[in-house]
């Protein structure tokens, strides 16, 4: 197998890749970097991101306040530790994103301009349209190829980690178009894998977001940290799962039932505020997990409308009028008349939760940091925690680069004073990672489909872990998802050829989903209290004598994982009561 | 066994029959021919000029001949083909904007097309056809 | 209540297949596909793979048109397939890798001549006056931005390098997208980087390779308007060229 040397290996050129990587080329100009992308960068899933970054900046604004919405917002799972960094550190990178020539839109003097968002008390989110995502994207991307020492390659497939002694130093990856396994030998390791949104059947996530890095990690050893917390995004498209995203709220659209009623302000969001003149944090502009919640008591009251795709309500945007949808909301339009034949200007757009974003992921201290020496995470896989129990809208962008750049610093750091490893351990478990996968190749007795398999996955994930928990349901989850584990050994390939084999690649993402939604079935079943996202209906308080704690799952072989505690890091906002209500404001 | 990416070879000669879009601008290009031929009549006219004016009155009355005048009348309906999709296209490559907003495709191409006729009633004027 | 009614229909899929371990030539497999109307042609494909051949090579990723991996030929045209609307195919549908690239295998078409275009062009901010982020952001109006907003929008899918005739005759072409991209930047009042550019960009394998077909800005399924991009590049060089030969007083 051929063995690449490389200072710092980065695993994931989306969004949190690219800022590391550029956050490594600028620090430490004379370290090799490995950026290992199962897609051309500009594929990845950062690209989807539409509302926009949160990051103070006008006068009326402080961190103060973006502190306490953020940790509110998470319902108090959120290091605030960590959320104080990245608050402090979100303006800078938004700025530096705006020299690097990201298009935000701008204020009649020029200034950036901002846009209110879910969850958010002041309005704080940098956009650019509803195409921030792709502009952020775009902007690092091409920003990075001024970097020589960044060697790109695109198209590889990740496989495992190599840890040895303890240390991380280096992956294995399969170059997709010739089939070849490659041995990366390095310093360090960075995750940007993102998340694991595929596990559930309706999702906004692409097709890429199979939890790759996520599940590398927690097989190595690393603690997969409140893996429970799934956020639905209100706003979904019914057949396609497709986002609109949180602004055309922002904008000033709004919800309505069946009855055209915005029943938000029977849940504690009301009272009703004035058609198109939006009130920051109440009514469409409360959070998503909220926001979410109520339509699914709506559809249980009947409220909901019937569509041939199930129950769903009423997104209207028509009183913004086509001037300002074109120059706010162009894709919301473009994507709502392709794939529904709906035009948000003249009607109103069915919409229904969807599975979005994991608050979840690879447990990192503030330093991006996982557990094992070597390996740094960030982004959607990583979980530091500032998104706690629910992450706000806008707040993920300025994550994957706050905490991109910072993973870059720490890997520059690390890797400047390691030692290097021993080159025979390291090729010989480079070997082990080969032999997982020609035994993949050599099986020939298998009785399972991948496809077959995921279709289990999705529809047990859909039905047991969805916006309403119970005991019962996220037992049988866990148990079901256990079992697929099992039946996983007897996949099938049907292609056995080299070049570019997505069967392969697509049973190699299915194992990794199974590892990760396993994580996230026991993780809530063993989570007895409402918090957030994760919301039971056999235990509908928040509980936080027992379980003001980051849930973690250690990796246990084909068993289930074992489940353990982590204080949540309390600096100044003690827990209190969410008030998304506009009675006072 | 392992790659070996598969070129689709392109026809030099033949590549333009695939789309109609291709044969468009085919016959955009082809116009120039036509442009080009009457240009070198022009030319062979002010030769002959220079010889004197028996030659040239010869050249006047080749230009009459039927053959001749069906080609005059194709050339020129050519070069108004060519000028259109050139005036047409003016607003993409150069676009004006004032303010925020773009100036529409059609004060842009008009204004080409304006500026057009007071030239060629200028040139006419000058020569004599008024 | 929502009044729609999910038909449903069966599509013909003509599919080019190719796998350089098991056939020298490419050749076209004929499926019959249960679909939805409401689904488009990666539907369709996503569809086959699950059901009917697992070894149907393809990209894609995010179903939303936005992240450029799922271009094809569909009919003889260049498109996303997440864009391609099955209602907009009645008949049998014929599909492709993208013409004028190498097929890797079946529809995955080869992409490194058009990342390594990418890069020579400098598609990156070359500042005009550096800033320090103390100083914060630099100032653009919206009619700054506007000026080059269309051009920002480019997704890289490289559907105009397929329609672009010029392309498939010299490969060496820089090509609509990447010139579109270097567009961009001269375009930002924050650059000063034209110069580099140009140097790339105004030669036979820059803009004056292309003859304005225009095919590239009727395929663009984001409406960046390429041609106009490097028509726009081509005047502006004429104008230096002017400037450099009879004007070298004027500073440009």
């Amino acid at each position: 197998m051929e063995t690449i040397q490389t200072d710092v290996a980065i695993i994931g050129a989306g969004g949190a890749g690219l800022r590391a990587a550029i956050a490594l080329a600028e620090e430490a100009p004379n370290l090799k970097i490995a950026l290992i992308s199962k897609v051309y960068p500009m594929r990845s899933h950062t690209c989807a991101a539409e509302g926009g970054a949160a990051g103070v900046i006008k006068s009326d604004d402080s961190f103060e306040q973006h502190f306490h919405d953020t940790v509110g917002g998470g319902d108090w799972l959120s290091d605030q530790d960590a959320v104080e960094y990245f608050i402090h550190e979100a303006p800078k990178e938004l700025t530096q994103l705006e020299h690097w020539g990201c298009p935000w839109n701008r204020e009649a003097d020029g200034s950036v301009a901002v846009r209110p968002f879910g969850g958010m008390k002041i309005k704080r989110t940098w956009f650019a349209a509803d195409k921030s995502g792709f502009h952020i994207l775009h902007t690092l991307f091409q920003t990075s190829l001024q970097f020589p020492q960044i060697i790109r390659y695109d198209e590889y497939f990740a496989t495992d980690l190599i840890v040895d002694e303890g240390c991380c130093r280096g992956v294995t990856a399969i170059e997709m178009r010739s089939g070849q396994m490659r041995h990366f030998s390095a310093k360090a390791v960075i995750i940007a894998g993102g998340g694991a949104g595929r596990m559930f059947r309706f999702n906004t996530n692409g097709a890429i977001k199979t939890g790759d890095g996520m599940a590398m990690a927690y097989r190595a050893g690393a603690a997969l940290k409140d893996m429970e917390f799934v956020q639905y995004h209100p706003t979904g498209l019914p057949n396609t799962g497709t986002l609109l995203t949180e602004a055309c709220r922002g904008e000033g659209g709004v919800l309505l039932n069946k009855d055209n009623y915005r029943f938000l302000q029977d849940y504690g969001m009301g009272p009703e505020t004035p058609l198109g003149k939006p009130v920051l944090k109440t009514m469409e502009l409360g959070p998503r997990d909220r926001v979410s919640q109520s339509m699914w008591h709506e559809f249980q009251k009947g409220r909901g409308v019937k569509t041939p795709w199930g129950d769903c309500v009423w997104l209207d945007m028509r009183h913004l009028g086509e001037k300002k949808i074109n120059e706010r909301l162009p894709f919301v339009r473009d994507i709502s008349i392709s794939y529904l034949g709906i035009d948000p200007v003249k009607e109103m757009v069915p919409i229904r939760p969807v599975v979005h974003y994991m608050m979840g992921g690879i447990h990192t201290d503030t330093k991006a940091a996982t557990s094992i020496p070597g390996l740094f995470a960030a982004g959607e896989c990583a979980c530091v925690s500032i998104n706690g129990a629910n992450r706000l809208g806008s707040n993920s962008l300025v994550e994957i680069l706050v905490f991109g750049r910072r993973a870059g610093l720490s890997a520059a750091a690390y890797a400047t004073g390691a030692k290097p490893g021993n080159t025979a351990a390291l090729a010989a478990k480079a070997d082990e990672a080969q032999a997982r996968v020609r035994e993949l190749f050599m099986r020939s007795n298998g009785t399972e489909s991948v496809a077959g398999l995921r279709k289990e996955m999705t529809d047990t994930m859909e039905e047991g872990a969805g916006i309403y928990r119970t005991q019962e349901g996220m037992a049988r989850t866990s148990d079901k998802i256990s079992e697929l584990r099992r039946r996983y050994r007897n996949v099938v390939l049907t292609d056995k050829t080299n070049v570019y084999n997505t069967d392969l690649f697509n049973t190699l993402e299915l194992g990794n989903l199974l590892d990760c939604a396993e994580a996230v079935a026991v993780s809530g079943r063993e989570r007895k209290e409402s918090r957030g996202a994760h919301q039971r209906l056999d235990f509908t308080a928040r509980d936080d004598v027992n379980y003001l704690k980051h849930s973690m799952a250690y990796y246990n072989g084909l068993e289930p994982p074992r489940i353990d505690y982590l204080d949540v890091v309390i600096t100044k906002s003690q827990p209190g009561v969410r008030d998304y209500s506009g009675a006072k404001k | 066994m392992s790659r070996n990416p598969y070129v689709r070879e392109v026809s030099p000669t033949t590549w333009f029959f695939r789309m109609p879009r291709y044969m468009r601008y085919m016959a955009r290009e082809v116009t120039s021919i036509f442009i080009g031929i009457f240009t070198v009549i022009m030319l062979v006219g002010l030769a002959r000029l220079s010889e004197g004016q028996v030659e040239y009155e010869n050249f006047l009355a080749a230009l009459r001949s039927p053959v001749s005048l069906v080609f005059l009348l194709l050339a020129l309906a050519f070069a108004l083909y060519n000028s259109f999709t050139w005036f047409n296209v003016a607003p993409k490559a150069m676009p004006i904007q004032v303010g925020e907003e773009l100036m529409p495709d059609m004060v842009v191409a008009g204004s080409h097309y304006v500026l057009w006729v007071i030239l060629s009633v200028f040139v006419l004027f000058w020569a004599g056809v008024f | 209540m929502m009044d729609v009614q999910l038909a449903e229909r069966q599509a013909e899929l003509e599919v080019l297949r190719y796998n350089p371990e098991i056939a020298g030539e490419p050749k076209f497999e004929r499926y019959s596909v249960p679909c939805k109307t409401e689904w488009c042609v990666l539907d369709a494909l996503n569809y086959l793979k699950d059901n009917v051949d697992p070894t149907l090579t393809y990209r894609w990723s995010c179903h939303m048109q936005v992240c450029g991996s799922c271009g094809m030929m569909i009919n003889g045209e260049p498109k996303l397939a997440c864009k391609a609307m099955l209602r907009d195919y009645p008949g049998v549908i014929r599909i492709e890798p993208l013409a004028h690239f190498p097929v890797e295998r079946d529809l995955v078409a080869v992409a490194d001549d058009f990342i390594a275009k990418l890069k020579r062009v400098k598609p990156y901010l070359i500042p005009s006056d550096k800033r320090s982020l103390e100083e914060g952001e630099y100032r653009q109006t919206p009619a700054q931005l506007k000026r080059y907003r269309q051009f920002a929008m480019c997704i890289n899918c490289m559907l105009c390098y397929a329609a672009c005739p010029e392309y498939g005759l010299h490969p060496k072409f820089i090509g609509p997208a990447a010139i579109s991209l270097a567009h961009r930047y001269n375009r930002d009042s924050r650059d000063g980087g034209r110069d580099e550019r140009q140097e790339e960009l105004a030669t036979n394998e820059g803009v004056w390779e292309c003859t304005f077909v225009g095919a590239c800005s009727e395929v663009c399924p984001k409406h960046v308007d390429p041609a106009a991009a490097l028509q726009q590049v081509k005047v502006a060089s004429t104008v230096d060229w002017y400037l450099e030969h009879f004007m070298s007083w004027v500073k440009k």
